[in-house]
């Protein structure tokens, strides 16, 4: 008797896993070109914000390749880089390295590069930083990180990468100098990885995209 | 609750046991994205969404789930919902859905919801099980809705901003700046000020209930009452 009430219960408990994972099962497969969809657009936005649509004619998307170095991008994981061409010569590189020592945790950057080394301009992607204190380097909320457009290693020497009050050349935030600092070490880090391997970058064919590189 | 009337179960969700308000549920979500109003909206729409379809649920199987058994089917029922919801969040309001971020999932966590499916869900009919879900989710929904309005108008200055994510890039006149070159109340976006709203709240919440018990103790008030 028991056997059998037992022996019922977990078909019920049984049936109803079976229509819930159904459920999820038909929901994902509905949407899983959707959320691929919304997950390009939402990279491709950001990444013509730093370089815009005329200014190449590949597919940015798919042009991409992984590499990974702790030293200089800042995380143990492999890292996008996506390149702009157009009629196939290298217009830029979007790096999207990791600022590991902000105030909150990672901050995840895109950088990006022109061919001659120059920043075409640099993003915040992710951030934990405290709201009204290191938000301050999202574009929406003020403008300086625009302060790195144009520079390169040329433009400043080593000790002037660094924020004002560390004897460079860029602002802190008022109350918040941990976030600017940790961005500005990334920024510069990023270009010195670019220096040293900017032929293999443009050079190293794309990954296949089938399999999705996201976090 | 042998006989509710609709009329009970509204009032019942919406203020008398509100979820945030008396039950004091669901508090985690409640405080970590109600910093601005569009954010709650989103999370209150979510988990609204979650509690119509799993009471529905609930109440549409209460005859066949068997009493040792129906934790695991109902949080089952809640975490397929949930789920899917999250991925149809992921899928059409995909800006929103990364500010959310982890607190999609965590409507699974959410004890409101399996509140109801318990103490109501499986003892009444689909109908009752829907409007009840549909209250409580409203109830927890204007919560979050008005505290981060409270949050948003004192931290930024701003109603509504990044409607955008929300209702697609049409909505940006939606955002309301109220004070250009508003230097912001920190606090209020901090998460103290998510807990100091929300016992402003309560205690506002607290002193209407009080007002409307006691009109008659004291005659002067009633007359107040009256004239206004």
């Amino acid at each position: 008797m028991l056997v059998r009430q037992m022996f019922i219960t977990s078909i019920i408990l049984g049936g109803f896993a079976i229509i819930g994972s159904g459920m999820v099962a038909l929901t994902y497969s509905s949407t899983e070109e959707r959320i691929e969809l919304a997950q390009r657009e939402a990279l491709l936005r950001s990444l013509h914000e730093l370089i815009t649509p005329e200014k190449s004619d590949n597919d940015l998307y798919h042009d991409v390749i992984e590499v990974t170095d702790k030293a200089l991008l800042g995380s143990d994981n492999p890292v996008q880089i996506y390149r702009a061409r157009k009629h196939n010569k290298p217009v830029a590189a979007l790096l999207t390295p990791t600022a590991p020592n902000g105030y909150g945790g990672a901050i995840k950057l895109l950088v990006a590069i022109h061919y001659d080394g120059t920043l075409a301009g640099v993003r915040v992607l992710q951030h934990h930083e405290t709201p009204g204190l290191g938000d301050d380097i999202e574009v929406e909320r003020s403008d300086w990180i625009l302060s790195f457009n144009n520079h390169s290693l040329n433009s400043l020497t080593p000790s002037q990468w660094k924020v004002k009050k560390d004897g460079g050349t860029f602002d802190q935030f008022t109350g918040a100098t941990i976030t600017p600092r940790a961005i500005v070490q990334a920024v510069h880090r990023s270009l010195n990885y670019f220096q040293q391997h900017r032929n293999t970058v443009f050079d190293t064919p794309s990954l296949p995209r089938e399999v999705e590189h996201h976090e | 609750m042998s006989n509710p009337s609709y009329q009970d179960i509204a009032q019942q969700g919406l203020w008398q046991n509100n979820v945030a308000f008396v039950q004091l549920l669901g508090l985690c979500p409640l405080l970590a994205v109600s910093n601005n109003t569009i954010n709650g909206l989103g999370l209150g729409m979510a988990t609204l969404l979650v509690l119509v379809c799993s009471n529905v649920t609930v109440s549409l199987i209460r005859h066949w789930v068997r009493p040792e058994v129906r934790v695991p089917v109902f949080v089952m029922v809640i975490a397929s919902f949930v789920t899917a919801i999250d991925l149809l969040m992921n899928a059409f309001m995909h800006d929103l859905h990364k500010i959310l971020g982890i607190f999609i999932p965590l409507i699974v966590t959410n004890c409101a919801i399996i509140a109801r499916a318990e103490a109501f869900a499986s003892k009444n009919s689909p109908s009752y099980a829907l409007w009840d879900g549909l209250m409580m989710g409203l109830g927890f929904m204007a919560v979050l809705v008005v505290l981060g309005a409270m949050r948003e108008l004192l931290g930024q200055g701003t109603l509504f901003s990044q409607a955008h994510l929300m209702f697609g890039t049409g909505a940006e006149w939606l955002t309301l700046t109220l004070f250009d070159d508003y230097q912001g109340f920190l606090l209020a976006i901090l998460p103290p000020g998510a807990f100091i709203g929300l016992g402003l709240l309560i205690a506002v919440k607290n002193w209407l209930d009080q007002r409307q018990q006691q009109p008659s103790r004291s005659p002067q008030a009633a007359a107040q009452q009256a004239n206004a």
